[in-house]
């Protein structure tokens, strides 16, 4: 049954359903590293994939698109920063407030723009992300097994599965090896020692949550015009949410994000090809595999494997000593 | 001023013209709104259709959120509209309980029963539809494996991949249908993304047909199909114009009919409260040719197709109905 042609077809699958939980998940890491709980993250991927979806369909460039969802990202995001940096308020009622704001305001706009009951008309062509075929996939086919996992597993994604990948690098690089990566790190651990450093604890924090927007963005765009061919109201379907385990499943890391959302990404691909799954005799619900991640996010939460610390000062406005 | 007064004038005319006449029928267009190609789309359709025919004005008001529908069924009773017509299985608690307070208006719900003595309830034979598009299904199939795609997790669509499933095993007995449920939470509806995957994690399997009766999830399903290369099959209403060539055909609920008959019969006199069920019989369900699939169904599998159709109808073909059993001989799920 698991010869190779299904298991590359199951990790092909999990690449790319990984891939919107990836940009979500290091969106939060950057947001929570500089001390702002995101649980906003639905909401500004739903807002991405919408004014994606919408411009790639009213100028039928991909690019445009992808832009603006990541502005309407941001948008969302800097409302986010003005909510909890700037007027100190509580962190997670804001990102309950996004996501309402994303869901309703979604459907709004795109009934009275396309009257198709909050649907985008269905993107072609150039509106769309089109695979990448790698250099050689096709001549190095026939190599035994390296031939087939170049050519079906790592040639043949859209341009976001690439760019996501580079992001873990890059978040690893800026997070550890730049000064900007020490300053956000420890603003989430004691911005008070930052001030006193004279280091401007609010635009750090904005930062952050603008690269946040950013990353969410990405993620909204590939879900409405790579892997989807145009917005549904709804579309993002709690990946916001399980992008939020994952990051907690990763105890805020950059690789173990990456091997997280791989990990989440794998269950839902093996969920969807075996909705019933039999191991040794035993039948396994597909429901079970749909939980399963939150399941190993309260396990990693109770601290049976391992101990997940949150950035110190998650959750909690700075407010400058007189 | 005086374009104030000559409004409130003509609304006198129109309030005293309603009370005089006989009463106008009502439609409450449901969430997901007028234009949204499928479901209310129809309905309208089938109100503008009544309208054009008779010359008759109906009322209309849509609703824009989940919080509205006592609000705007008990304004479109009080306006004096007669029939009211809801659409949904969303409306049955709120109607079950604004029906007995108007007892001299006559309601229509579709897709859900309501045992009140006003109420019309129209409810669909989809396993029926699906008998036929499963026939479709296997005949132009050449790998023998055709896929479903449900929505969310009810028994509503069990019956839907139920009544697939038999259709294709009558037309090739050997034929392997696999059957996938997109959740178990209301969000399946609308999840694109995960209804291609699907797609594409049957068509991996051999899957050479898939049927989508997913809601939004479809969408991504006929897209996925379209991309792969391999035949889709729409619901609710007539989408072969999404993909066309490879869209195979849809199965489609009359609910423009189901609207229309409603105010016909209302202004007849005939109006029956009750349960109507809309089958093959009374075109409540069926399969669309157009001139975008036309190419894709050959004279024999259409003569196959009608011919099981009228065998349905005059009772010698029986398609299993799983919500009458909750189970399904052809399927297991």
């Amino acid at each position: 049954m698991m010869d190779l042609v299904t298991i590359l077809q199951i990790l092909d699958s999990t690449l790319r359903l990984a891939t919107p939980l990836l940009f979500a998940c290091l969106a939060g890491l950057f947001s929570e590293r500089a001390g702002i709980i995101d649980i906003g993250l639905e909401g500004k991927m739903l807002v991405a994939a919408f004014f994606a979806a919408s411009t790639a369909a009213l100028t039928g460039s991909v690019w445009l698109g992808m832009l603006a969802g990541m502005a309407a990202s941001v948008v969302l995001a800097l409302i986010h920063g003005l909510a909890s940096i700037t007027f100190r308020g509580d962190q997670l009622i804001s990102g309950v407030a996004i996501n309402f704001l994303a869901s309703g305001i979604t459907v709004l706009i795109g009934e009275n723009w396309f009257s198709l009951g909050g649907r985008t008309p269905s993107l072609e062509g150039a509106a769309r992300f089109q695979p990448v075929n790698l250099p050689f996939a096709e001549t190095l086919r026939d190599v035994p097994l390296l031939g087939p996992i170049y050519a079906d597993l790592i040639s043949g994604h859209t341009i976001l599965v690439y760019v996501g990948l580079l992001t873990v690098v890059a978040t690893w690089y800026i997070l550890f090896r730049t000064r900007f990566g020490l300053r956000l790190r420890a603003v989430g651990e004691n911005p008070g020692a930052v001030d006193t450093a004279g280091v401007s604890v609010v635009r750090l924090r904005y930062s952050a949550v603008i690269i946040c927007g950013l990353l969410c963005g990405l993620a909204g765009a590939y879900l409405a015009t790579g892997l989807a061919a145009g917005f549904v109201k709804e579309m993002s379907a709690g990946r916001g949410f399980i992008a939020l385990a994952a990051l907690i499943f990763s105890k805020w890391r950059p690789w173990y994000a990456l091997s997280a959302c791989l990990l989440f990404g794998l269950l839902e691909a093996i969920g969807n090809r075996y909705q019933k799954l039999e191991i040794l005799g035993v039948v396994i619900p597909g429901q079970f595999m749909q939980a399963l991640p939150y399941i190993l996010t309260v396990v990693i939460l109770a601290g049976f494997v391992g101990k997940a610390t949150p950035p110190r000062a998650g959750g909690s406005p700075y407010v400058k000593e007189r | 001023m005086n374009l104030t007064k000559s409004f409130l004038g003509a609304a006198t005319v129109v309030a005293f013209g309603a009370g005089a006449a006989t009463a106008e029928p009502g439609l409450i267009i449901d969430l997901g709104g007028k234009f949204d190609k499928s479901f209310n789309e129809s309905a309208f359709n089938g109100a503008k259709r009544w309208s054009e025919a008779t010359g008759n004005d109906y009322r209309e008001s849509e609703l824009q959120s989940e919080a509205q529908r006592e609000q705007s069924m008990r304004r479109m009773a009080e306006s004096g509209a007669d029939p009211v017509v809801v659409l949904g299985f969303a409306n049955a608690s709120t109607l079950e309980a604004v029906a007995p307070d108007y007892p001299d208006t006559k309601f229509t719900i579709v897709d859900m029963v309501v045992g009140q003595p006003n109420v019309q309830s129209v409810v669909f034979a989809e396993h029926e539809g699906s008998y036929l598009v499963g026939m479709l299904a296997a005949m132009a199939s050449k790998s023998n494996t055709v896929g479903f795609i449900g929505g969310m997790d009810v028994p509503l669509i069990r019956k839907f991949a139920c009544g697939y499933a038999e259709g294709v095993k009558a037309v090739n007995g050997d034929a392997t249908v696999i059957a996938n449920m997109t959740g178990t939470t209301p969000t399946a509806w609308n999840d694109p993304v995960k209804g291609a995957e699907l797609t594409r994690a049957q068509i991996s399997q051999g899957a050479d047909v898939v049927y989508a009766a997913a809601g939004g999830t479809g969408v991504g399903v006929l897209q996925a199909a379209a991309d792969e290369g391999v035949y889709s099959i729409g619901v609710d209403s007539n989408q072969n114009y999404m993909h066309p060539g490879s869209v195979l055909t849809s199965m489609v609920k009359r609910v423009d009919n189901a609207v229309e008959t409603s105010f016909q019969t209302a202004a007849d006199g005939t109006f029956q409260t009750g349960i109507q069920v809309m089958d093959l019989s009374n075109d409540g369900v069926g399969y669309a040719i157009d001139e975008h699939n036309r190419a894709l169904i050959t004279a024999e599998m259409e003569a196959a197709v009608e011919e099981a159709k009228a065998k349905i109808i005059a009772g010698e073909i029986t398609v299993h109905d799983y919500t009458s059993t909750d189970s399904c001989p052809s399927l297991s799920f």
